[in-house]
């Protein structure tokens, strides 16, 4: 027996090793990935990482000795770089993997600003290497320009104000987050910008990032220049797929699995951020980009896998929360909406809940500081009368 | 079956409340409290899932 390969050692590759074993798999576990550690936490990178709070070994999930106690032998600094499934092997850099069982877990990688890549003080944001060199530019004080008002360039944004330094935010579009959260919330998530002291410029995209060998400024469209010293580019990621070119696979949107998390081939899945599976929850296809979802699809896949006549669909809720400002955004369910309602329950401690109806169902619900509103919600998405249970559940109190 | 909690790595995110509303319960100063420590089997897959899911790593089983 071949047993199971699970190609990428991060968040989701490491939980579904760990489910695999809970189960009682006793076959082979590979867990192989092309960086240079033991899996880590990525959360913490945009956040304690920069300001200090948080140590570069916080970050670890788990030590070497963790894996050899629960058999599963971790190759790191390994690339996968083709999958074979009639076959039923693996081309990596260090040889060829034979499996019964394929868990794709390769997630994806911080996009880049073309033309910026010889120039030193920009970065992306995705590894602990990009971290702690961000970090390290950080402690020079400089003015900083984060590029894309998104979750991650909005918790660096928020990282440099902690630390006193000058940050300015350009975002492309008109309204910041507008496609993660709707016009509105996205005015309310941003609104934490200038109260944190960080300028949000918003509908200018980047014409140039300028300086020699060195970063000195961002150009916008509309010809104004922000003098930079450093520049963080949070302008979203690509899916880690070009090494299953050939595979014959689906990668239209990362790997398309069916609500098995199954890429259709026998004993291939995917799970986490590289994969999009059909949620029957929401009879919709889709892929999600956050930690509590690669979890969860990682338990599904290990139990798929361990018990092959009895397949579980992966019905999940999309969660991610984002800390900024000393305050935390959190959101349950989808975004994509007919009705959008915000509800400020506690005016004065400005904890606004907002509900996404969709049809006649509670299709999301997001909340700032106010978990304690947001999560019973959870059971009232896409559930019957739910989205009339959930508006009676965060009338603000008389 | 003891859920365990982590004290000083708990920060409140309420997963585990969004999971199991009747095992776990923020109360208004945004503080978790364990509704039932020692739930029966049948709720295990519940708590394995609040477990799995707490984006800090606070929650874990004791079986002893
Ligand atoms: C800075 C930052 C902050 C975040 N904050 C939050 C947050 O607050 N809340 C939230 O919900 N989510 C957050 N996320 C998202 C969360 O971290 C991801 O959803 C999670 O990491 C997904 O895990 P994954 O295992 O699917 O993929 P990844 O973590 O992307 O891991 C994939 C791994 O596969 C490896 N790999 C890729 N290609 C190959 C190959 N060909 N061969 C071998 N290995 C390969 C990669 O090197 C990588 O190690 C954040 C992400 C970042 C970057």
């Amino acid at each position: 027996m071949s047993g199971t390969v699970i190609v990428g050692a991060s968040l989701a590759g490491l939980r579904t090793a760990e489910a695999l074993r809970k189960n009682g798999y006793e076959e082979r576990v590979t867990l192989l990935g092309m960086e240079d550690h033991l899996p880590y936490d990525r959360p913490p990178l945009s956040k304690g990482i920069l300001t200090g709070t948080v140590s570069e070994s916080d970050t670890f999930f788990r030590t070497a000795d963790h894996f050899t106690e629960l058999g599963v032998e971790v190759k790191t600094g390994v690339r996968a770089t083709a999958l074979d499934t009639t076959d039923r092997a693996i081309h990596t850099s260090d040889g060829t993997l034979q499996y019964d069982n394929v868990v794709i877990a390769t997630g994806a990688a911080a996009r880049t600003l073309p033309g910026t890549d010889s120039l030193s003080g920009v970065h992306v944001i995705r590894t602990l290497e990009d971290a702690t060199a961000i970090r390290s530019d950080l402690s020079n004080r400089p003015r900083v320009v984060v590029i894309g008002a998104g979750f991650i360039g909005a918790e660096v944004a928020s990282s440099a104000r902690e630390m006193d330094l000058d940050v300015t935010i350009v975002e492309a579009l008109p309204n910041p987050l507008a496609r993660a959260v709707g016009t509105e919330v996205g005015r309310l998530c941003a609104d934490l910008h200038a109260e944190g002291g960080t300028t949000l410029l918003c509908g200018n995209g980047v014409a140039e990032v300028t300086g020699n060998s060195t970063v000195e400024g961002v150009t916008l469209t509309n010809g104004v220049t922000i003098p930079a010293d450093v520049v963080i580019v949070g302008i979203g990621v690509t899916v880690n797929t070009g090494w299953l070119e050939d595979s014959g696979l689906d990668i239209s949107n990362g790997v398309v699995c069916d609500e098995y998390m199954s890429a259709g081939p026998t004993g291939v899945f995917a799970v986490g951020d590289v994969a999009a599976w059909h949620n029957p929850l929401f009879g919709v296809t889709m892929r999600v980009e956050h930690w509590t979802n690669a979890v969860e699809q990682a338990l599904i896949v290990a139990y798929n896998i361990t018990n092959p006549t009895e397949q579980r669909p992966y019905a999940g809720i999309p969660y991610f929360w984002s800390d900024q400002y000393g305050r935390r955004i959190q959101f349950l369910g989808r975004s994509d909406a007919d009705e959008v309602v915000i509800v400020d329950r506690t005016r004065e401690s400005r904890k606004p809940v907002a509900l996404y109806r969709k049809d006649d169902a509670l299709g999301g619900a997001l909340a700032i500081d106010d978990p304690m509103t947001l999560m019973p919600l959870r059971a009232h998405i896409m559930k019957e009368g739910g989205w009339e249970a959930a508006l009676a559940a965060v009338q603000p109190d008389s | 079956m003891r859920i365990v909690i982590d004290w000083d790595r708990c920060i409140g995110a309420g997963m585990c409340v969004g999971i199991a509303p009747h095992l776990f319960q923020l109360d208004e100063k945004g503080k978790l409290n364990v509704l039932i420590e020692e739930p029966g089997e049948d709720q295990r897959a519940t708590v394995e899932a609040a477990e799995a899911c707490c984006p800090v790593e606070a929650i874990s089983i004791s079986n002893g």
